[in-house]
């Protein structure tokens, strides 16, 4: 196990712009830590700096007390999952698991009863003679984290581990990611684009845009009092209205930080059902029944908006003219330049 | 019910026995004994028909007359020799050209693109030039010149760019996380190259090595120009022994020939699998 430690870290290919624009943060031993965000938003590469298997330009990374910048990747003391497992295909689930233990010349013993184990944990060990084409995607992916298990590693890197999953077996590796953390107690550094993933399985998420991390912190944290605008929108599904402060009835919230509030960011759970005059007068444009909620998909005049509702029915209609408003505490003030100022 | 479509089927049997023609050809007249009967025959479409008197006389001939033996060993060694450390080589080159990012990279991949066009009559004098003053260490001591010896059969073909390239082609498309992982697991690139990739490379190996070998089995021009004699001569040269007689022997041309076919047909079964896949992905993957 091992605190891993990123200082201004930097990647740039060739003489191009910074792809990872000066990083630091910390992560703590034991800790579970995703790193979430769009598509190129630099958090694969971000981790693959940390494997080893991308250079770092420029900056420091210690992992544990050891200045991990250059060492080799098998020197780091990590283990990788990929995204496409990378399992070898002409080995057997066994060999796949030997591989890294046979070159780091382990006794014999040692390495089956280690694979044995692994193979325990993951439920897998009727599967150690089958070759990888023959196991479902399930059974890869817990080749492939039985692979990483293996080594002992004292952090373990997961890039997108989940999405070649369809949705119900992704939620049920969801689970048992979080079960075997909790077991292992090792660090684990966590790659996702998908927010649910981030939401319930990091003890901290950090989330990246353009190669920064625009947020780090407790996932509840972050979703009540995300940093800018970015974040607010990133994190939830639906994701956060967006409501240009001027247009607002002042009766909606109180001018705190009124000169430079620009946006008024409201989450669809924090809307809700205005006595007519007050809030936001609107227009029902769809509504989606979710069973245990309902989504309805409004209009602002040109601005789209949703809110989410208690409950499978409701008596709304497409076309209905309503008014709404925020709950205490679900109205988010953010600047002109997307800066989260205040929560009311 | 959907008609049977029976014109492409014809169309397949008519292509196959063009194809097939002068392999019959050659299969049939071997087994004809009479040399006259065989000249008769060629005329007309009894050549392709195993009718007349047939016997294994051919076989006889060659086997008095020639040292077929000889020969078919010593194109199994250079033929197999130059295959196998061509695989070695090739693979290797082309695995560094893929993965490695080195300065000059580039231009190396395009000077052996380029050499796939040189045909090797071309470089065929100034190669011999070559290898005629080459040192090579023989019986205790450096002697001058690679003429009449194995060597100078199998080094000069060991390095073929065709084969780099095919192999090129195939190491690109390897998914990397393959290798990345392997790298994680503590692997060098040597280590990688050996348990991971060339494992995965079975259908370029068994392409590299049915064309490699077709290539060279057939071989004259080569050992025309840097073999004298019998001691290391391979089965293209030994044949041309019938051809400096008179009355041209034709049945015992074919039964040399016939002989001499089917350690290629023997090779072509063995690698058909992989060699086949290999055609069929590289036509699909696009």
């Amino acid at each position: 196990m091992a605190r891993v430690t990123l200082e201004a870290l930097r990647k740039r290919y060739d003489s191009g712009p910074d792809i990872i624009r000066g990083i630091d943060l910390s992560i703590e031993d034991g800790e579970f830590m995703v790193f979430v965000g769009p598509s190129g938003c630099g958090k694969s590469t971000l981790l693959r700096m940390i494997a080893g298997l991308e250079e770092i330009s420029q900056g420091r990374l210690l992992i544990g007390d050891t200045d991990a910048t250059h060492l080799p990747p098998a020197e780091r003391g990590v283990a990788m999952v990929f995204q496409s497992y990378a399992l070898y295909p002409h080995m057997s689930v066994g060999d796949n698991m030997r591989f890294g233990l046979r070159i780091a010349k382990l006794a014999r013993a040692e390495i089956e009863s280690r694979v044995g184990r692994a193979a325990e944990i993951l439920q897998i060990s009727h599967l150690l003679d089958q070759l990888p084409r023959q196991l479902s995607g399930g059974q890869r992916q817990r080749v492939a984290i039985g692979r990483a298990i293996v080594r002992k590693p004292a952090v373990f890197l997961f890039d997108e581990p989940l999405s070649n999953l369809d949705a119900n077996l992704r939620v049920q590796m969801r689970i048992e990611l979080t079960r075997l953390h909790r077991e292992l107690g090792t660090t684990m550094i966590y790659v996702t684009h998908d927010q649910t993933e981030a939401m319930t399985m990091g003890d901290r998420i950090a989330v990246f845009n353009g190669g920064h991390v625009e947020q780090v912190g407790p996932p509840m944290a972050l979703y009540e009092t995300p940093a800018n605008t970015f974040v607010g929108q990133f994190l939830g599904s639906p994701r956060m209205n967006l409501i240009p402060a001027g247009g607002a009835s002042p009766s909606v919230w109180q001018p705190e930080h009124a000169a430079q509030t620009a946006l008024l960011g409201v989450r669809p759970e924090s809307l809700g059902l205005a006595a007519p005059g007050q809030g936001w007068p609107v227009r029902v444009d769809v509504i989606e029944h979710l069973g245990d909620t309902t989504l309805v998909y409004l209009s602002a005049g040109d601005l789209p908006l949703c809110m989410r509702l208690p409950g499978g029915r409701c008596d709304l209609q497409p076309g209905q003219q309503l008014h709404i408003a925020p709950h205490a505490g679900g109205l988010h003030q953010f600047d002109a330049s997307g800066r989260r100022l205040s929560t009311q | 019910m959907k008609r049977p479509q029976i014109a492409p089927y014809l169309l397949h049997a008519l292509l196959v026995l063009f194809f097939l023609f002068p392999l019959l050809f050659m299969g049939v007249s071997a087994f004809k004994g009479d040399e006259m009967q065989l000249l008769r025959d060629m005329g007309t479409l009894r050549a392709f028909l195993p009718v007349g008197e047939l016997s294994l006389q051919n076989f006889r001939d060659v086997a008095d007359r020639t040292r077929f033996d000889l020969a078919f060993w010593n194109s199994v060694g250079v033929v197999g020799l130059t295959v196998l450390l061509g695989l070695l080589v090739n693979s290797m080159l082309a695995y560094a050209l893929a993965r490695f990012r080195f300065p000059g990279r580039r231009w190396v991949l395009g000077a052996i693109v380029a050499l796939i066009v040189i045909p090797f009559e071309a470089i065929a004098v100034p190669l011999l030039l070559l290898v005629n003053q080459l040192p090579w260490f023989s019986e205790g001591q450096w002697v001058q010149g690679w003429l009449d010896s194995y060597h100078v059969q199998v080094l000069p073909f060991v390095a073929n760019a065709f084969s780099v390239y095919l192999f090129y082609q195939f190491f690109v498309a390897l998914p990397k996380d393959l290798e990345e992982a392997a790298q994680m697991d503590g692997a060098g690139p040597w280590r990688i190259y050996w348990s991971i990739v060339l494992p995965l490379s079975k259908p370029v190996i068994a392409t590299v090595a049915v064309l490699q070998f077709l290539a060279r089995w057939g071989d004259l021009l080569w050992p025309v120009m840097v073999v004298r004699g019998d001691e290391h001569a391979t089965l293209p040269l030994a044949m041309q022994t019938f051809f400096g007689q008179f009355p041209r022997q034709w049945g015992d041309v074919m039964a040399f020939a016939l002989l001499a076919t089917l350690p290629t047909l023997l090779v072509f079964l063995v690698f058909q699998r992989w060699f086949v896949r290999s055609v069929i992905s590289s036509a699909i993957k696009g």
